[in-house]
């Protein structure tokens, strides 16, 4: 009696289809992602290829194990490429121009058009924007509060070039390491957060 | 209509004043002020959405006897049954089994003009979303139509069959996948609460109340475009400030990720067509 109403209560489950789900795995999801794209402009579909950190920051919620978090770090830190001439700030009014601007690497840019850096998109940086997102943190002030040594001109430096030097899985795009900014565009960000005439430091 | 626009258009130049207004005097109350004009504009535009104009073409054309066949899409099954429109959209993504497929509304939309009514598949699909300036495509008056018979509704994206189940999971997965130059998932914007894009509130999916408000107001009417847009259309908007490659329109991926998203919306009241900046 018992056996014949498991046997009917199994059925049932089967017709239903809850016994027969097994959830698709990582490579068959995979497939079906990348059949779901196509190239457009500069957007090819070799995008969705992801790098070590990306495929480890995707799958552990942003929240790799230490081990894992400091070698990430470790790697993004060594190849970070500073200014050869040693020349660490532009021109501040250029980077102003450069953390105003959204545009770049979208399928609807145009392959040589320089892109933007969209800083103010995730940062307060002056007083004058108040149209400033809060993804990332506050940046007025930021060099009047750090003070402008070398230390922090290289930290900043390569918190520009590869933010996963010292965050890995940050939200933050690899403005350098990826090709998003030229080093000339990081230099005149730099004067943006660092020149004390810069109108963040007031 | 044209009644319409200008009612629209007076607003615009209330919005600009109000930003003009507001980059006088200190920094903090600027802020809050420009952002409680922006609300008050938003109010404002509820009042006369241009997307009800674009409710009877659809319906007109859902109604119509049209393509190769001479059929009406009156006898089209959107997940209720054959002809039942009213409340259909909020139970969508769903599983098809005369397709084994699970699809969306648009998805489905497509199987129907092209069984019941003749149209080739490959020119339906070519241009789906109207350009700037230019009359809407009948997808998008369709959607239109549909959507606002869902009105009022309870979202309630089924998740009984396998296949259903699949979608959700895969969409998951797409989700939260980090990729391209600039290394955005859908979550680095819509997985943390009250983040903003310049002004631009983003909602968080991982939470019901605004995966729920997201969910129930698309499509949408986009003032700055002055047009209807769908939820493909969102999706594929999404990617392209992704910095990812462009989402083939209908494609099984953007479905999964659209049932994610209904899921995580479930218990919302749809609100659509809504109208937005």
């Amino acid at each position: 009696m018992k056996k014949t109403f498991i046997l009917a209560a199994a059925a049932a489950a089967v017709v239903a289809g809850c016994a027969t789900y097994t959830p698709p795995t990582k490579e068959e999801t995979m497939a079906v992602i990348r059949s779901s794209f196509q190239d457009r402009g500069i957007a090819k579909v070799d995008r969705l290829n992801q790098t070590e950190l990306q495929k480890i920051c995707s799958e552990t919620g942003n929240d790799p194990p230490k081990d894992v978090r400091e070698r990430l770090e470790k790697q993004a830190l060594a190849a970070v490429k500073f200014p050869a001439d040693g020349k660490w700030l532009g021109d501040y009014k250029l980077g102003e121009r450069v953390a105003q601007t959204g545009v770049g690497l979208q399928w609807s840019d145009q392959p040589n058009s320089a892109a933007g850096g969209n800083c103010y998109a995730c940062h307060q940086l002056t007083k004058e924007e108040i149209s400033f997102g809060n993804i990332g943190p506050s940046l007025y002030n930021y060099g009047k509060l750090r003070g402008y040594s070398d230390d922090i001109k290289r930290y900043t430096w390569a918190k520009i070039w590869n933010t996963n030097a010292y965050n890995a899985c940050s939200s933050m795009p690899r403005f350098g390491d990826a090709g998003i900014l030229t080093e000339e565009q990081i230099r005149n960000v730099m004067a943006l957060l660092l020149d004390p005439k810069s109108p963040v430091n007031q | 209509m044209r009644a319409t626009r200008n009612r629209a258009g007076r607003r615009h130049l209330a919005l600009a004043a109000a930003l003009a207004l507001a980059t006088a005097g200190a920094a903090a109350q600027e802020k809050d002020r420009t952002i409680e004009e922006i609300e008050r504009y938003r109010q404002m535009l509820q009042e006369g959405n241009p997307a009800e104009l674009l409710v009877v073409r659809g319906e007109e054309l859902w109604k119509a006897r049209r393509g190769p066949k001479n059929a009406s899409l009156e006898q089209c099954d959107i997940g209720l049954g054959p002809g039942v429109v009213k409340g259909a959209y909020a139970q969508l993504p769903r599983y098809f089994a005369d397709v084994d497929q699970v699809m969306d509304f648009e998805a489905r939309l497509v199987h129907c003009m092209v069984t019941l009514q003749g149209f080739e598949r490959a020119a339906l699909v070519k241009s789906p979303f109207s350009g700037a300036g230019q009359r809407q495509t009948e997808i998008e008056s369709i959607t239109t139509y549909v959507v606002e018979q869902s009105r009022g509704a309870t979202i309630a994206v089924p998740q009984n069959h396998p296949k259903e189940k699949a979608a959700h999971d895969r969409g998951r997965q797409l989700f939260y996948m980090r990729a391209g130059p600039y290394d955005f998932a859908c979550s680095t914007c819509h997985g943390v609460d009250d983040q903003r894009i310049r002004l631009q509130d983003l909602p968080n999916f991982e939470k019901p109340a605004p995966a729920q408000r997201a969910f129930a107001t698309w499509p949408a009417y986009r003032v700055s475009q002055g047009a209807l847009r769908t939820m493909q259309w969102r999706i594929n908007d999404c990617f392209r400030q992704q910095r990812w490659p462009e989402p083939i329109f209908i494609s099984q991926g953007t479905i999964d990720l659209i049932t994610f998203l209904g899921v995580k919306a479930a218990g919302g009241k749809m609100d659509s067509p809504a109208i937005k900046r």
